[in-house]
């Protein structure tokens, strides 16, 4: 039993970080209908981003560490935005009237020319987040290690998934959004700028997948110019495990993949732990053929 | 689209306006693209003779999945899967029992295609990317397979080593010249297979399935056998496409079957442009060669790689050499 919770602890933990992930990925799909590969390498970018900061600045000395980290936070979420504000210019708004596959090796390109760039600006070994950056600092509740570290990413993840349900459900920039998912065309008829709106839902998921390195960095401590595939494959795993296009549907599926990926890697073996979760997948679609949450489509005659 | 009298007979006139050259000049021109082809082992280095090889191989791996992807329109991103499968299984039936790699060929063709069978059927019936995440998930899946080597059979992260080649008459066809022809070879007559394929009954079924499903289930197509057969078919020419791979390498192992692979075969396929089979042959020679002469640039040689294949989709996003019918829907003509 202890070890259940542990491993569902660990697993909520990892889980909110790829949920993070995955409503970038989530978001620019049910926009586009675009698989955005590139955004698993905002997210590693993210990661170097932060590292870098930390120990450019050795933050912590100057300022009380919460308002650092969160400092922190917001300088590499604006400055990756503002990269995948680039990337849509670039990559993906010529080819929006082209075939779906076109824009998608588009976005493979992208994903291969940002990695190969960030190995040449932090070389190809593993740089480790700086120890000093969030004290080690441990309770024991009922049996369970929580972390401060554990408790930190709870809750930062859970403030961006809030505000962010918050934003497309409650505001009119989040109607504007959801009518756009719809259909571009009648949106438009309604007076919504349509390319805004795609440059918004490009400038919201590369900051939320830059948070996520961020907070990947700190809990695993170590970063790396390829990990960007790994989490990106995973993060839009969660995404089609919720019903991709559906932002509820990415948070579950985040949740969800993470603690059954710690769940396997406890009970079953480590190494078998991604075909263990790939295998719940395949199987949960034969099931489900459109995700957890995934609308049924119907089909235009 | 129906698939009438009337559709074949503009078709033919179509494919007669739309090609430059045409009947002896076509002739000629092919004639003298295979004595170029037959001659370069003469001029070329081996180093680029085995780049030569390599675009050779992963052409047919293109050729492969431009079955499923391109004539079908099924989004299968783990199709190194199947090229994993032939590959292996090569080794391992060859270690098992000797069995000579002519024999090997097509019997690891026969195993991928079984694969191809029992894997696919139960989530053809995905749509769109939740099959493209499925297929991913499969190539995963086998990958860890591999990489954990269950009962000793798969040699683990190491790999496998092939001992023995193709020999004719006793002579082993290892040098790069032998093995180019080789290749080839085989690329040419799957080629020529395949264009007879994709105007035979099977291949204008198989476009009409993935320009409008419902409308081909009208015409009383089969959808769901037509998708199983191209993944059979594909699958089956991944496997192929294996031992050619294993005799070429002689260490087979899981790093050669990543997903980074699935992802250049199938940008291989939409980079030639979906459906065509020249395209397959161009697009792959952009992955296999171009890497190659970008070597110059040495560390920036992936950076330039990744930028020219974003721009490459940009500039030309119907493909570098697109296949006629999927050209005049791109630019919104009517179909004939």
């Amino acid at each position: 039993m202890a070890l259940f919770l542990e491993q569902l602890l660990n697993g909520l933990t990892v889980g909110s970080v790829y949920a993070v992930v995955a409503l970038g990925y989530t978001m620019v799909y049910g926009v586009l209908r675009l698989i955005n590969f590139a955004h698993g390498e905002l997210f590693m970018l993210g990661a170097y981003l932060g590292f870098t900061l930390l120990v450019a600045t050795g933050l912590g000395g100057a300022l009380p560490l919460g308002l650092a980290l969160l400092l922190l936070l917001l300088v590499v979420m604006g400055a990756v935005a503002l990269l995948g504000l680039v990337i849509e210019r670039v990559a993906y708004r010529p080819l929006r009237r082209a075939n779906r596959l076109t824009a998608v090796v588009s976005a493979l390109g992208v994903s291969i020319f940002l990695q190969n760039g960030a190995m040449l600006l932090w070389g190809p070994r593993y740089r480790a987040y700086p120890a000093w950056a969030l004290p080690e600092v441990r309770w024991t509740v009922a049996g369970l290690h929580l972390s401060l570290m554990q408790v930190v990413i709870l809750a930062v993840a859970l403030v961006l998934m809030v505000g962010l349900y918050l934003l497309i459900q409650k505001t009119m920039l989040g109607t504007a959004i959801r009518a756009t998912a719809i259909d571009h065309d009648t949106a438009r008829l309604m007076g919504i700028n349509v390319d805004r709106i795609i440059q918004f839902i490009f400038f919201i998921g590369p900051a939320l997948g830059a948070a996520a390195g961020v907070l990947l960095g700190l809990y695993y401590r170590q970063v790396h110019f390829t990990m960007g595939w790994i989490y990106g494959l995973k993060a839009f795993t969660a995404a089609i495990l919720g019903g991709i296009g559906n932002i509820p549907g990415a948070m579950i599926g985040g949740l969800l993949l993470g603690i059954l990926e710690m769940l396997g890697a406890g009970y079953l073996s480590a190494a078998w732990k991604d075909a263990f979760v790939f295998m719940i997948l395949i199987l949960l679609l034969i099931l489900r053929p459109t995700g957890l949450l995934g609308e049924r489509v119907a089909e235009k005659v | 689209m129906g698939v009438s009298d009337g559709r074949l007979a503009s078709d033919a006139r179509l494919a007669g306006a739309g090609s430059q050259v045409e009947g002896p000049a076509r002739a000629l021109l092919m004639a003298a693209l295979v004595a170029a082809g037959g001659a370069l082992p003469l001029v070329l280095s081996d180093y680029w003779l085995d780049v030569a090889i390599f675009w050779g191989i992963y052409a047919l791996l293109g050729l492969s999945l431009n079955l499923i992807v391109g004539e079908v329109g099924l989004f299968n991103m783990g199709h190194t899967a199947f090229f994993a499968i032939g590959a292996y299984g090569t080794v391992l039936l060859n270690q098992a029992w000797g069995l000579s790699l002519w024999l090997l060929m097509p019997l690891s063709g026969l195993l991928a295609a079984a694969a191809g069978y029992g894997l696919s059927r139960p989530i053809i019936h995905l749509r769109g990317d939740y099959l493209l995440v499925a297929t991913i998930g499969l190539n995963e899946i086998l990958r860890v397979t591999l990489v954990n080597n269950p009962w000793g059979l798969t040699g683990g992260p190491n790999g496998l080593i092939l001992l023995d080649q193709f020999t004719v008459l006793g002579r082993r066809l290892d040098d790069p010249a032998a093995f180019y022809y080789l290749v080839w070879g085989v690329v040419g007559l799957v080629v020529w297979a395949l264009l007879r394929l994709q105007h035979s009954r099977i291949g204008r079924a198989w476009n009409c399935v993935r320009e409008d499903e419902v409308a081909a289930e009208a015409m009383g197509i089969d959808v769901r056998q037509a998708k199983l057969l191209a993944f059979v078919l594909g699958a089956g020419l991944a496997g192929a496409a294996g031992t050619l791979y294993a005799a070429k390498m002689v260490v087979v192992s899981p790093e050669s079957f990543t997903f980074m692979e699935a992802v250049i075969l199938f940008a291989i396929v939409v980079l030639g442009g979906l459906g065509s089979i020249p395209g397959v042959l161009v697009g792959s020679a952009a992955m296999m060669v171009l890497p190659e002469v970008l070597r110059d640039f040495a560390q920036y040689r992936m950076l330039f790689f990744g930028a020219a294949m974003a721009l490459m989709m940009v500039f030309r996003p119907q493909g570098l050499w697109p296949s006629r019918r999927w050209s005049r829907q791109l630019t919104g003509e009517r179909e004939p």
